[in-house]
């Protein structure tokens, strides 16, 4: 199991490089830099002592391997636009999207297997045909649209939740917080549902059909010839071995959760990174880019890695000693 | 004699499709006395697995039973639902299946699947379901019970697989096995083994089995009675000495004739003309009579004749001739 995990952290850190290099190459490809930074006003001289300092005049092995060196380090430069350490900013908007993101996964998990075991046990039922034609919507509905729709709803109709912001929040050591306050915490309910129903939908008609699949096997006529009671056939006998591939949805998802929060982020000006990223491509600020690059591939790829991990816990097969490798 | 532990009157089993319905079991009935291993033979599709299914209460829908009255132990439980069939199946009538590659949950440890069957039936704690458990697994031949029960089962063989699969069977103590097509699956060396654990466990606790399989060896190896099934009826009920060297239904015979036995060396096996018909295009009369040899317009438009004194239902019963 080990060498597994190692061979996994090994494939984790290659990806991570080749990420970083798509980042990288963003600074010397996108534009150049010194111009937006530096007004209408600038000598040769001084487009010569910046593109020094920002170490732009060097080959590009040696940037690559210094902007790798930074990263590591977690220093990514100093934003072209705000004039602060890249690094700063980022955890200043990374407790907004981490908590949005965090409501929205366990939403999107606890209703989503709940309902997909629902449907599969009950297929024939009225209840489940409705919430399976109703997920449709939740499958087929593009995310702006739904926050748009629950703004005009619940905040322009009704007036119950606000329509944007995060409300007020606390600051615990660095760590802004939503959830000690009662609007931050309302502020809270119409991003996460947004974000979260297309994952909930997915993962719940993912569970329904593995459920479905796993109710025709023999071990379970077997588990129902001895007499064991629904509740444990279903859940201790179906849902467990459902799980193995749930699981790797789930972790795919929970990557997209944080990835694709900038649309969400974006409808209900949520100041989290995904906002920050959308205002940093207008104004082609390189290194806020680059840096949200890495930040979201190191989440993809680290929550991959915990999935891997985790099959080892859910399936035995897979703890058999395999020194040969797969 | 003593009342039967099994005793099936004229049971039908029916699935209504497209094209009208159809009985995989028609009019069938037999007993199983405690002790006693019945054993059931016939084609695929004879309708032999879908009376076990109908008596532990696991027809896949729209199946059902349409006629007829399944006792257990001189309780009626044909018309039993819900739970309290839930409860009869593991504590009375305990099954095993074909496969035991697929058949064991494969991400629950053995012992926890023994566990769990007896805490569901039986009111015993966790650490006498334990016990038991590691008992179960030494009753069946399982070396090391004691560490094996703490392993998954792709840790098995086949054949160990099966004898956890019947310890699973077993565990409570049912009244009544229905071992469907138990060896099928396993290599041929290990097929004698499970057919004799199967038998001694059940010889020693009394038991009545239903041994449904398609393999003359079997039945000739581990019954005491024998049921042949053709088309979803009853063609031939008697004890097993009798069937298989004295068989009266022309049906029978052509099966017995068509078995391959190694005193006999290479020689062209006998082959029944044509084949089984399908369950929605049964003949009138009697269901074998297109391929039966003796077979006359009695056999083509009169009723079937049913079992009653006779062994064959069989207007021409076959009378003393050997099979080969």
């Amino acid at each position: 199991m080990l060498a597994y995990i190692i061979r996994r952290v090994g494939q984790s850190a290659l990806v991570l490089l080749i990420v970083g290099l798509v980042a990288f190459s963003m600074f010397r490809f996108v534009g150049d830099p010194i111009d937006n930074m530096l007004g209408q006003e600038r000598t040769a001289e001084d487009i010569e002592r910046l593109r020094a300092q920002l170490g732009l005049d060097q080959p590009f092995v040696v940037q690559y391997y210094k902007f790798l060196e930074g990263a590591v380090q977690g220093n990514f430069g100093v934003s072209y636009r705000q004039g602060r350490p890249v690094a700063e900013i980022l955890l200043e908007r990374a407790p907004a999207t981490l908590e949005l993101a965090m409501v929205s996964g366990v939403l999107a998990i606890l209703f989503g297997i709940a309902l997909g075991v629902f449907t599969a046990i009950r297929r024939n039922g009225v209840l489940a045909n409705v919430i399976m034609s109703a997920s449709l919507i939740g499958v087929s509905l593009p995310t702006f649209l739904i926050g748009i729709l629950l703004i005009y709803l619940f905040s322009v109709e009704l007036g119950w939740l606000p329509s944007f912001g995060r409300g007020e929040t606390v600051d615990l050591g660095g760590w802004t917080t939503g959830f000690l306050t009662e609007s931050g915490l309302k502020a809270l309910i119409l991003p996460s549902i947004t974000l979260g129903l297309y994952q909930m939908t997915l993962i719940m008609r993912l569970v329904r059909s593995e459920m479905l699949e796993v109710l025709r096997q023999d071990y379970i006529r077997f588990a129902r010839a001895r007499g064991l009671r629904d509740r444990a056939v279903n859940f201790r006998h179906a849902l467990k071995n459902t799980m193995v591939p749930v699981i790797t949805v789930i972790g795919l998802q929970l990557g997209a959760i944080i990835a694709f929060a900038i649309i969400t982020e974006t409808v209900f000006q949520w100041p989290g990174v995904g906002l920050l990223f959308i205002n940093a491509i207008q104004f082609v600020d390189i290194p806020v880019m680059a840096a949200y690059l890495m930040l979201i591939s190191v989440m993809f790829v680290g929550i991959n890695l915990l999935v891997d991990i985790l099959y080892f816990f859910i399936d035995p097969r897979l703890r058999a000693d395999r020194s040969g490798g797969h | 004699m003593a009342d039967p532990v099994l005793s099936i009157r004229d049971l039908s089993v029916e699935i209504p499709t497209r094209h009208g319905i159809v009985r995989p079991v028609d009019g069938v009935s037999y007993d199983i006395q405690a002790g006693e291993i019945l054993g059931i033979v016939g084609e695929s599709g004879a309708g032999k697995s879908m009376a076990g299914n109908a008596v532990i209460g696991l027809l896949n829908p729209p199946a059902h039973i349409s006629k007829g009255e399944i006792w257990l132990n001189g309780q009626r439980i044909d018309h039993l639902k819900g739970d309290a069939m839930r409860r009869l199946r593991g504590k009375e009538i305990g099954m095993v299946f074909q496969d035991p590659l697929t058949s064991l949950n494969p991400l629950l440890r053995i012992g926890d699947q023994l566990t769990e069957t007896m805490m569901t039936h039986l009111t015993i704690s966790r650490a006498e379901a334990e016990k038991r458990a590691v008992a179960a697994l030494e009753e069946v031949g399982i070396p090391g019970a004691a560490e094996r029960v703490n392993s998954y089962p792709h840790e098995f063989s086949g054949g160990m697989r099966q004898r956890v699969v019947i310890a699973l069977a077993l565990c409570a103590e049912p009244s009544l096995v229905i071992a469907d097509e138990p060896t099928t699956a396993l290599d041929v060396s290990v097929q004698a083994q499970i057919i004799a654990l199967l038998r001694r466990l059940c010889r020693d606790r009394g038991t009545a089995v239903m041994l449904i399989t398609h393999d003359m060896g079997v039945i000739a190896e581990a019954t005491d009675r024998v049921a042949v099934m053709y088309a979803g009826r009853l063609a031939e009920l008697g004890s097993v000495r009798d069937v298989l060297t004295h068989p009266q239904h022309p049906y029978t015979h052509g099966l017995m004739a068509s078995t391959p036995l190694a005193s006999q060396g290479k020689r062209r096996l006998h082959q029944i003309p044509g084949a089984m018909p399908r369950l929605d295009a049964v003949p009138d009369g009697c269901a074998f009579n297109p391929r039966c040899p003796h077979a006359t317009d009695k056999c083509r438009q009169a009723p079937l004749p049913r079992l009653s004194g006779g062994r064959a239902a069989c207007w021409y019963p076959l009378v003393d001739e050997k099979v080969i």
